[in-house]
């Protein structure tokens, strides 16, 4: 990754990241304030604009691309992984996000997003998750939760969900985050997490479709119920929510456990302690979706709940090549083009 | 070769040829393609002209000793110009009774039969469906022709005793003890051969050395035992002077993505996912890491195409390889690279469907897909190669199109001479055809607007790397307004953008070859018009009905979007026209719907490419 810094007289405001293109979306739509963190944060990671591209598939989030004064292709429905990846192999310098939706990412482009955690090129790849499919006016979509009515299930879904942090681990994700359109800084900090990691980073962005799925998040994102329904994570520091912070989240052999911190007398020794680098924790707090223990159910988790860097796909690909360059050295097309066994007929 | 020597018994004529066909027919597992590569190896290094064609079932190892298991290998060697593996076969080499009961109506009357006794046991009659206590080398089937009865399995085992070698890898070895014999029979170096299994083994020496005796005891059992009356002679044939080597179709195609990623000075991106019968242009390509080549294999079809055009986007020159089916699910992105307007290479190795189809046989319907499969008005190039030494030219040219004319392009070969391969006087660098590309540097508009859809005088657009200082912008599939490319929904725009696309693609008119008559005749009684792989067995045919006095032209399509611009002008030049293609008549409804000429169609769709006798009979019946 360049990481030319650019001097501070010249240096690029959130305004210089914005396209001359009128922002198209629904009046109190989530995907605003997404746009709005993300021009607010990329003037301070010191990567010249030239170098952002915006892939994005199809979807209201997928628009996206148009508003951002980068480079960007707004390309077709579940692919701007696959796109993706050729733009990562072809030149590894760029800085590639990747805008999607829990249709565009999760359902018709589920391969590309399996195989996009997998594979681990260095990019970035957020999911404005609303859990409905909106630019075709009200359908369920893979995120929707079971019993969902809308235009295509009037009597109610009868399909499971997905966790979408769960689908990404069991994928082999190295880097995975949750955070909301309601929490500005929240996701601010996450967006710049999820760009400092070297690997794909997969956030998940809870974002509200004020037409088709209002308030689809509303325990999440409201003052009074936030604190109770959802946990946010820090490396470090220990699971711990409520509204006076009297919760714990403690974990007895694989098992985890919400325990009154005050009434338990628990000892801070015992409290789980988030280690964003352990993979099996990251299992068990991913699940927090619709894990209950004896009745009561869990937390929304937000913030990194994973990251722990390995080999970059793209990286290694080039490498590979200078390496096969340097050990058999580069063929001389007339060779190539007479391959090892000729004749000559005089 | 001084230590094989040849003791020629009186009895034995030595029969001298044009050409000769020979197939080798076994069990999958027998080795049938390892053992007419390398008869077809050194056929081509002592000068013969040839064409194969490598005939093998969709199942890797079908169950043994079954009919649906025969595999089989063609080749037809001449001292003459060869188009053709040939329609019949001068000898049949059969392993088993499946293999002779599949191959022998194709095997010319006093043909030699070459049969393996061991596959022709009591099991091995009965899955050929052979009825009980019928074996055909013992009743009259073969009667009119030359059969000699060897127990290769047994001649084999002898060889190799105490050699500390399996059962199993004994077994093996049985197919070199057949290519010695007939190395024999034409009397052909062994050098070649004994030089590949050390390179292939160097690891097993053992292995190597096992195969390399079971080679010469083949040799020495043709030239001690006095049991063959006939051995052949076909001397080199008289090609044009030059530095020759043998390739197949696949090969080409690989080879000439990768010259014009060299002349071009672009780097080359496949995006590709594994498909019979285009597989092996991704291996070919794999093996040119070290000059830069990126091969990706994608997660599936539509990620091939996708990586494709996403590393075009960045400035690869990006390709994608596939074959029916494949072709099937990329069509929606190759849409987007139509609207995108940005170069890419789409490889569709044809085969038989739809759907699986025929996956391992040829055919060519692929055709109309490539015209106008995608949804909307989306015309793109159509390139079809002639030959396998054709497919490099065609994929050479592909490329040109692609990265000067800013589009989609699609090369179309199909599985016949993807695999079939023939000798190929290979131009040198310096012959290539020069590939200019520029990318575009500084804004194009006023007051440093980037317009990335104003267009030059051949109406193409500027290719716009990402990472270009001053110059971002959006592009995507979303109509666009013309020159900014913003998104557009204006009625008069889209009908605008819609008509530009299209006459950017007719001007390609401009910059390819006119079409040729073959024998350069402008006038005659009837002209066949062909298309992609049928070239050779067009060119035999129409070759020997001029040889029999008929007034007959050969004009052959290497671009079929746009086409030569002279072609409906040529076309009034003949009093018939006839298109053979191995589909049900599509190049004729192109034809007949652009040109209004009431061509004929001459349809196949076997799985098969077209015989030279059964096409020579059709022009000789429309000329009378």
């Amino acid at each position: 990754m360049d990481t030319i810094t650019v001097e501070p007289n010249n240096k690029l405001t959130s305004k210089d990241f914005a396209s001359n293109q009128e922002v198209k979306w629904c009046p109190g739509c989530g995907d605003y304030s997404i746009l709005k963190q993300v021009q607010t944060i990329f003037p301070d990671l010191g990567i010249p604009r030239e170098k952002f591209v915006f892939i994005s598939g199809i979807g209201c989030s997928s628009r996206f691309t148009y508003y951002m004064e980068t480079f960007g292709m707004h390309s077709i429905h579940g692919r701007a992984a696959a796109i993706a990846s050729g733009v990562k192999l072809s030149n590894p310098d760029l800085d590639v996000w990747v805008v999607s939706g829990d249709g565009d990412a999760l359902s018709i482009g589920g391969n590309h997003f399996i195989h996009a955690m997998r594979r681990n090129f260095n990019l970035n790849y957020l999911v404005f998750n609303n859990q409905i499919y909106g630019l075709t006016k009200g359908q369920y979509s893979p995120t929707s939760e079971k019993g969902k009515v809308t235009k295509s299930t009037p009597f109610g879904s009868i399909e499971e969900p997905f966790n979408p942090s769960e689908l990404a681990l069991g994928a082999k994700a190295s880097f995975v985050a949750r955070s909301m359109d309601r929490d500005p800084k929240h996701m601010q900090s996450v967006l710049k997490r999820a760009h400092e990691f070297k690997g794909t980073s997969f956030v998940e962005i809870y974002t509200n479709c004020p037409v088709f799925n209002d308030e689809a998040f509303f325990a999440f994102t409201d003052k009074e119920t936030k604190k109770e329904e959802a946990i946010f994570l820090e490396h470090g520091k220990p699971l711990i929510f409520g509204h006076n912070d009297e919760k714990a989240i403690i974990i007895e052999g694989s098992r985890p456990k919400i325990v009154n911190i005050v009434d338990s007398n628990l000892s801070p020794d015992s409290y789980w302690i988030h280690d964003e680098k352990n993979k099996t924790k990251a299992n068990i707090i991913a699940r927090f979706f619709d894990t209950v223990v004896d009745g009561v159910h869990f937390p929304r988790p937000f913030g990194v709940i994973y990251a722990d860097e390995r080999g970059v796909f793209d990286e290694q690909t080039t490498a590979s090549i200078t390496q096969a360059a340097e050990k058999k050295g580069r063929t001389p097309l007339n060779k190539i083009l007479s391959g090892e066994k000729t004749w000559t007929i005089s | 070769m001084d230590t094989l020597e040849s003791k020629m018994s009186e009895k034995t004529k030595v029969l001298e040829s044009e050409s000769i066909v020979v197939r080798f027919s076994g069990d999958s597992g027998d080795g049938m393609q390892l053992t007419g590569m390398q008869f077809t190896d050194t056929a081509a290094l002592l000068g013969n002209d040839l064409s194969t064609f490598p005939d093998f079932p969709a199942e890797i190892r079908a169950p043994i000793g079954t009919v649906s298991g025969v595999s089989g290998f063609q080749v037809h060697l001449g001292s003459k110009e060869i188009f053709t593996p040939g329609d019949t076969y001068d000898v049949l080499v059969a392993m088993n009774a499946a293999a002779l009961k599949v191959d022998l109506p194709r095997l010319k009357k006093g043909g030699v039969v070459i049969a393996n006794i061991a596959g022709f046991d009591k099991k091995n009659l009965g899955l050929a469906h052979y009825a009980d206590g019928v074996n055909p080398l013992d009743d009259k089937t073969l009667v009119n022709f030359e059969v000699h009865k060897i127990d290769v399995t047994k001649h084999t085992k002898e060889c190799l005793s105490g050699s500390g070698l399996s059962q199993k890898e004994i077994e093996r070895s049985k197919n070199m003890f057949v290519l010695g014999l007939l190395f024999w029979m034409f009397d052909k170096s062994l050098d070649s051969t004994i030089k590949f299994i050390g390179e292939k083994f160097a690891k097993k020496p053992d292995i190597a050395n096992a195969n390399i005796k079971t080679l010469k005891a083949g040799w020495d059992y043709g030239d001690n035992t006095e049991i063959f009356t006939t051995r052949f002679s076909v001397k080199p044939a008289k090609l044009p002077k030059g530095v020759y080597r043998n390739i197949t179709g696949n090969s080409a195609t690989a080879i000439g993505l990768v010259a014009a990623a060299e002349k071009s000075g672009l780097p080359l991106f496949l995006g590709s996912y594994p498909i019979t019968p285009a597989s092996d242009i991704l291996h070919e390509l794999s093996k040119y890491k070290a000059n830069g080549v990126k091969t990706f294999q994608a997660e599936d079809e539509i990620a091939g195409v996708c990586a494709a055009i996403g590393a075009s986007y960045t400035g690869s020159l990006a390709v994608t390889t596939t074959s029916g089916p494949g072709m099937a699910l990329k069509t929606e992105a190759i849409g987007l690279a139509t609207i995108l307007e940005i170069p890419l290479v789409i490889v569709d190795v044809q085969r038989g469907g739809p759907s699986t189809g025929l996956p391992t046989k040829t055919e060519q319907a692929d055709l109309m897909m490539a015209m106008y499969g995608r949804h909307g008005e989306g015309p793109i190039p159509v390139l079809a190669a002639a030959s396998p030494t054709d497919c490099f030219n065609m994929a050479y040219e592909a490329c040109r199109i692609a990265v000067e004319h800013m589009t989609p392009v699609i090369l179309l070969t199909d599985g016949y001479i993807a695999n079939g391969s023939e000798p190929w006087r290979f131009p040198t660098e310096d012959k290539l055809k020069a590939i200019n590309v520029k990318f575009m540097t500084e804004a194009n508009g006023v007051e440093g607007a980037v317009l990335p859809y104003k267009r030059d005088e051949k109406l193409v657009r500027p290719w716009i790397k990402p990472g270009t200082k001053g110059l971002e912008h959006r592009i995507g599939g979303l109509e666009k307004q013309d020159e900014t490319g913003n998104v557009s929904y204006d009625a008069m725009n889209h009908e605008k953008m819609v008509h530009l696309r299209a006459a950017k693609i007719e001007k390609i008119a401009d910059f390819i070859p006119l079409a040729k008559p073959e024998c350069g005749k402008e006038k005659a009684k009837l002209l066949v018009l062909g298309w992609g792989s049928t070239y050779g067995a067009i060119k035999t045919a129409v070759l020997e009905a001029i040889a029999e006095g008929h007034d007959v032209e050969q004009i052959h399509l290497h671009y079929i979007n746009p086409f030569p611009k002279n072609l409906g002008e040529i076309l009034k030049g003949y009093e018939k026209v006839i298109i053979p293609e191995m589909n049900c008549g599509q190049l004729l409804q192109l034809i007949r719907a652009k040109y209004l000429v009431p061509a004929i169609g001459l349809s196949k769709v076997q799985g098969l490419p077209f015989t030279t006798t059964e096409l020579k009979a059709k022009f000789i019946e429309l000329l009378n």
